[in-house]
């Protein structure tokens, strides 16, 4: 290749690159020098090397928090993905009731994240919450509070009701692109519905998809507000997920060098995570 | 394969139409023969794309019926009448092999490995995708996907008819011709009844044996090219089918003879107007039946431009401009000059429509 070098371009990329560096990595390059040192308060800092990485790469803790995150992650893309998709295909391509159907299914996500998980944490009550009431009423000992399973419950049950919306608006938005002919080839080669799902929308879908699976993943990861909010990682440390115990590392013990080692890997984790899934589910399409 | 009847169909896309203007298609009877080449054509939202849909099943027509050797499909669905369609955008599905595209109908439809193996070889041959069969159908060029549209119609035997809607138009032009004469290639050896939409002349004249001229949502003649050039029977075939078209001017008829901004024209059918019909009364000559003359009708020259093997000749008769075609070559006068208009080629047309006369029907 003998094509022309032209530097030039890197001054158009400059500003991007000097806001990207204020906002982004001179905070993260803060994070990383708390994370090699060692500090006794009086603003007096020591060199520390890889400890702290090494101390949380060994915790029990932080293996038991990273277990929590991630089967509570795998459960909710399990559930969110199909289902999402599943109530897309279910939602009406035309007429009044599309926008009816639309704003409904906003509606999850335009709630402040606190507000949600007030909310499911009212409506899970076991004496007040019409959740938690109705289910003691039916003879099922239901309590949040206490029983780790039940929060589990809850808590997968809360971000399925907030966040299946994204994936249901993403997926429409991927349906509704498809045109008509394939409908009407499809029919005509005789293909059944599930035919149709499987070669014509799932392959269109695929896209967005990616896109929606992404987001949660990314989101589920990070997830601190709601579940603060629900059961504030309780009961025990039964739903203590990752951002939650970084908080009571770094805020709670001020224990800065631990806590900017585990942001760190926590941020890696993420990364290397995205961008494995992100290779996998677009390797087949350079063709 | 059947023979395809139109009866009495009539289309409108709002619930209660209530006048003719709410009919995309009004009063078809229009008969496919088996195994004939057909187009439809007519200028966009002349209701080609609504006839194809009421054919192939896609679209119910709010009256009449569509009849496949005498029994009607009306009510029946697209894949219980055995037709194929091939879309104006490529369809493919995306995730498929070319091979399993080309089986899929015959999969759907339970038919054995070994049967659908040996099919989609064989029309894989004719429309030369042989190589091809194991890539991906997503990697292929536009025309590459509209052959796979086209063989998923081939390799079924009980395919009725089969259509194509503006096939070509996402293809570059130097392989629209090649795939119009594969096409053309292709009826001939598979006899098959193929009806194909268009609003290119040169498409439809090319590939079809007969053509079914569209416009504002009735049939106005099915003829074939040659008919639809030398015999229009409306003025809109006259002018939409040639280049230019053909040259329509006021005329008024006394005494059996023509007469044109005030000089008399001889006419073919002359003979035939009634002076108690009513309508306005025009002539219709093409421009390669009018030619350049030393006495006859006077005229001016415009403009000459130049289309390669013609010139094309604006001229101006009174108030009226009429348009001939003069061999390359050619000089041609300046300012005033004299018109001939070939007597058998030059026909009266009231309402838009021919005046019937012996000679035509």
């Amino acid at each position: 290749m003998n094509k022309l070098q032209n530097n030039k371009a890197w001054l158009f990329v400059l500003p991007v690159f000097a806001l990207v560096a204020f906002n982004a990595i001179i905070p993260l390059m803060t994070v990383v020098n708390y994370s090699v040192q060692e500090t006794f308060g009086n603003n007096e800092f020591f060199w520390a090397g890889v400890m702290w990485f090494e101390e949380i790469l060994n915790s029990e803790r932080f293996h038991a928090s990273l277990g929590r995150q991630a089967i509570f992650t795998a459960s909710i893309l399990a559930i969110e993905m199909p289902l999402g998709v599943a109530i897309a295909l279910t939602m009406p391509r035309k007429g009044p009731w599309v926008s009816v159907c639309l704003v409904l299914m906003a509606l999850p996500l335009l709630i402040p994240w606190n507000v949600v998980g007030a909310m499911w944490n009212i409506f899970a009550l076991p004496d007040i919450g019409f959740l938690g009431y109705t289910l003691n009423s039916l003879g099922i000992d239901f309590n949040f509070t206490r029983q780790p399973e039940d929060a589990w419950f809850t808590l997968i049950l809360m971000d399925v009701w907030h966040w299946t919306s994204l994936v249901v608006l993403l997926a429409y938005a991927g349906l509704s692109s498809i045109p008509d002919a394939y409908y009407q080839a499809a029919k005509i080669d005789g293909a059944g519905s599930w035919a149709i799902f499987r070669y014509i929308q799932l392959p269109k879908l695929r896209r967005v998809l990616t896109i929606a699976f992404l987001l949660r993943f990314m989101d589920s990861f990070m997830i601190y507000t709601e579940p603060f909010v629900l059961t504030g990682g309780g009961p025990g440390n039964s739903t203590t997920l990752l951002s939650i115990d970084l908080v009571k590392i770094a805020l709670g013990q001020f224990d800065l060098g631990p806590a900017a080692a585990m942001s760190l890997i926590y941020f890696l984790i993420i990364l290397l995570l995205s961008w494995v899934f992100y290779t996998v589910m677009t390797r087949n399409e350079e063709q | 394969m059947a023979k395809i009847t139109l009866d009495d169909l009539r289309h409108a896309y709002v619930p209660n139409p209530a006048g003719p203007d709410d009919y995309a298609l009004k009063q078809l009877d229009v008969s496919f023969e088996d195994g004939g080449a057909y187009a439809l054509l007519g200028p966009s939202g002349c209701g080609k794309t609504t006839l194809l849909n009421i054919i192939s099943g896609l679209l119910a027509p709010s009256h009449g019926k569509v009849l496949f050797d005498g029994e009607d499909v009306t009510g029946l669905a697209p894949d219980q009448r055995h037709i194929a369609q091939v879309f104006q955008f490529p369809v493919v599905y995306d995730t498929m092999s070319v091979y399993d595209n080309l089986a899929f109908p015959l999969r759907n439809r339970g038919v054995a490995e070994a049967d659908v193996d040996k099919k989609v070889r064989e029309i894989a041959a004719m429309i030369d995708l042989e190589e091809t069969l194991q890539n991906r159908a997503s990697g292929l060029t536009a025309d590459g996907k509209q052959k796979i549209s086209l063989g998923r119609g081939l390799v079924r035997d009980d395919v009725n008819v089969i259509m194509f809607d503006e096939p070509l138009t996402v293809i570059d032009p130097h392989l629209k011709w090649q795939l119009r004469s594969k096409l053309k290639e292709l009826h001939q050896r598979v006899k098959r009844t193929m009806i194909y939409v268009t609003h290119d002349q040169t498409e439809a004249l090319t590939f079809a044996d007969k053509v079914v001229v569209m416009n504002v949502g009735q049939v106005v003649q099915i003829g074939t090219p040659v008919e639809l050039f030398e015999t229009p029977s409306h003025e809109f075939v006259g002018h939409f089918i040639g280049s230019p078209g053909m040259n329509i001017l006021d005329c008024e008829v006394r005494g059996g003879k023509a007469f044109f901004q005030g000089q008399e024209v001889e006419a073919a059918n002359a003979g035939a107007v009634k002076v108690s019909d009513s309508g306005p009364l025009r002539l219709g000559v093409r421009p390669e039946f009018v030619s350049l003359a030393d006495s006859g009708i006077e005229a001016e020259v415009v403009k000459v431009s130049d289309s390669g093997r013609y010139q094309i000749v604006e001229t101006r008769v009174g108030d009226a401009p009429v348009k001939l075609l003069v061999n390359e070559g050619v000089e041609i006068p300046t300012g005033k000059t004299a018109l001939s208009f070939r007597a058998d080629r030059t026909r009266i047309y009231r309402d838009g429509w021919l005046v019937a006369s012996g000679e035509t029907r």
